[in-house]
């Protein structure tokens, strides 16, 4: 059950010739990619291009065509290993701050950084007790971030993260992003940020196929 | 799983309604049935499980709709489902069940015993069709996750969930309304039936949860 939080130095994510097709229109093909520990990519392209359907792919949300996502070296499937943040937030908005993410902590195991100390992170920590619907669009964005943190998850797949987020809170954002891929893990992000890491690899899509 | 029902029960009472409608829904079906039959207290009585069992599942099918809407609108039935190794999809659903029947079905069993004074029932078979709806009522909400599951990616599903439902409601309504008759009519028996209702619960607790959790497990979107 702890799969999640053990500490494989030679862990990679491997994509290998991924094709992928919606309603027969091919969104793309032959993506090809490996990620060691401490190694990030960031996927560009304008919209349309098929960033997101990469992302849910990589996480086995979608039927592949041909290709393979898998971790090795034990060849596991993403979602074992995987935080996946879509463009939403995943947060109820009837529900406290501190209620959304403690059901996180618990309902996706492994536990991390606390969720007082997660939201310290992400400069949030007055909205504890707030309901989430009270939050603004980046508060919201920031609360949702701050999940990622809740527990050990090596591979992180993001969606346009920094949707909402002011100058400050992308500079936040990218510090984060920065000591998780230091902390040895992966990620895989859809977004315009440029990221100072070494080890970050970039990934451009072209203009949506016709 | 705990964490699951407690968020989904939380989020039913805070955000109101959704239980309270069902039981206003099933009150009024009631109310108006002596409207429809006449002022016959005999016959009411008589009928009076199968209204009480018709208006619970109309009542139950409401909310059924919005069972993973909520989840899949906000995003969040994506955690759901990629948390799938630590949190099997079946269990995940199971729980996303029983927090869905403490909010929509326990009101709805709560009320039968007062709703069955409005229909000049008996109290052996006030308490009967108490007892068989509570018994009845989960397997509802378990066959309804089959229907939920399938339909959450439309936008107008909740009728559709309802068509879909209904076919496989027929046991539990049967046993149902039989084992509530059993009660009060000589010569037919309470136990049986009551039994059969039982068993059906059980078998979808197993049914629906698996079968559910393999639908949302191929929604695209």
């Amino acid at each position: 059950m702890l799969i999640g939080a053990m500490k494989w130095d030679d862990m990679r994510l491997v994509v290998e010739d991924l094709y992928v097709s919606r309603g027969g229109r091919t969104i793309f093909e032959g993506v090809r990619f490996e990620l060691a520990r401490g190694q990030g990519l960031i996927v560009t392209g304008p919209n349309g291009a098929g960033k997101s359907t990469l992302l849910r792919a990589i996480a086995g949300f979608l039927p592949l065509d041909r290709g393979s996502v898998s971790v090795l070296p034990n060849a596991d499937p993403v979602w074992v290993h995987a935080h996946f943040l879509n463009t939403f937030n995943a947060m109820k908005t009837a529900l406290t701050v501190a209620e959304n993410l403690s059901f996180h902590q618990q309902f996706t195991g492994a536990a991390a950084l606390g969720v007082e100390d997660a939201l310290e992170r992400v400069g949030l920590l007055h909205v504890l007790d707030n309901r989430f619907g009270d939050l603004s669009t980046g508060q919201r964005r920031r609360v949702a971030l701050a999940r990622l943190l809740l527990n050990h998850r090596p591979i992180w797949l993001i969606d346009e993260p920094t949707t909402g987020l002011d100058k400050a809170s992308e500079a936040t954002f990218a510090r984060i992003l920065a000591e998780h891929l230091n902390g040895d893990g992966l990620v895989v992000a859809a977004t315009h940020l440029p990221i100072d890491v070494p080890g970050v690899k970039s990934l451009r899509f072209e203009e949506a196929p016709v | 799983m705990i964490a699951l029902i407690i968020r989904d029960v939380r989020l039913g009472i805070r955000s109101g309604g959704s239980g309270l409608i069902g039981v206003l829904f099933f009150l009024s079906v009631v109310a108006v049935t002596p409207f429809a039959i006449g002022p016959d207290l005999n016959l009411l009585a008589q009928i009076g499980p199968a209204i009480l069992w018709i208006g619970a599942l109309l009542a139950s099918l409401l909310g059924l709709d919005r069972l993973f809407q909520i989840d899949l609108e906000d995003g969040s039935l994506d955690v759901l489902v990629l948390a799938r190794h630590d949190q099997p999809l079946a269990l995940t659903v199971f729980s996303k069940c029983v927090a869905h029947w403490l909010i929509t079905g326990l009101p709805l069993v709560i009320a039968a015993p007062l709703f069955g004074i409005l229909l000049n029932m008996p109290l052996e078979a006030t308490a009967a069709t108490t007892a068989t709806l509570l018994m009845g009522t989960p397997a509802i909400t378990f066959i309804g996750a089959m229907g939920a599951s399938v339909t959450a990616t439309l936008p107008r599903g909740g009728l559709l969930v309802s068509v879909i439902v209904l076919p496989f409601v027929i046991p539990v309504l049967i046993f149902g309304v039989q084992a509530a008759l059993g009660a009060t009519l000589a010569g037919v028996p309470f136990m049986q039936p009551f039994l059969f209702l039982c068993a059906t619960t059980l078998f979808f607790c197993v049914l629906g949860p698996l079968s559910a959790g393999y639908a949302l497990r191929q929604l695209e979107g």
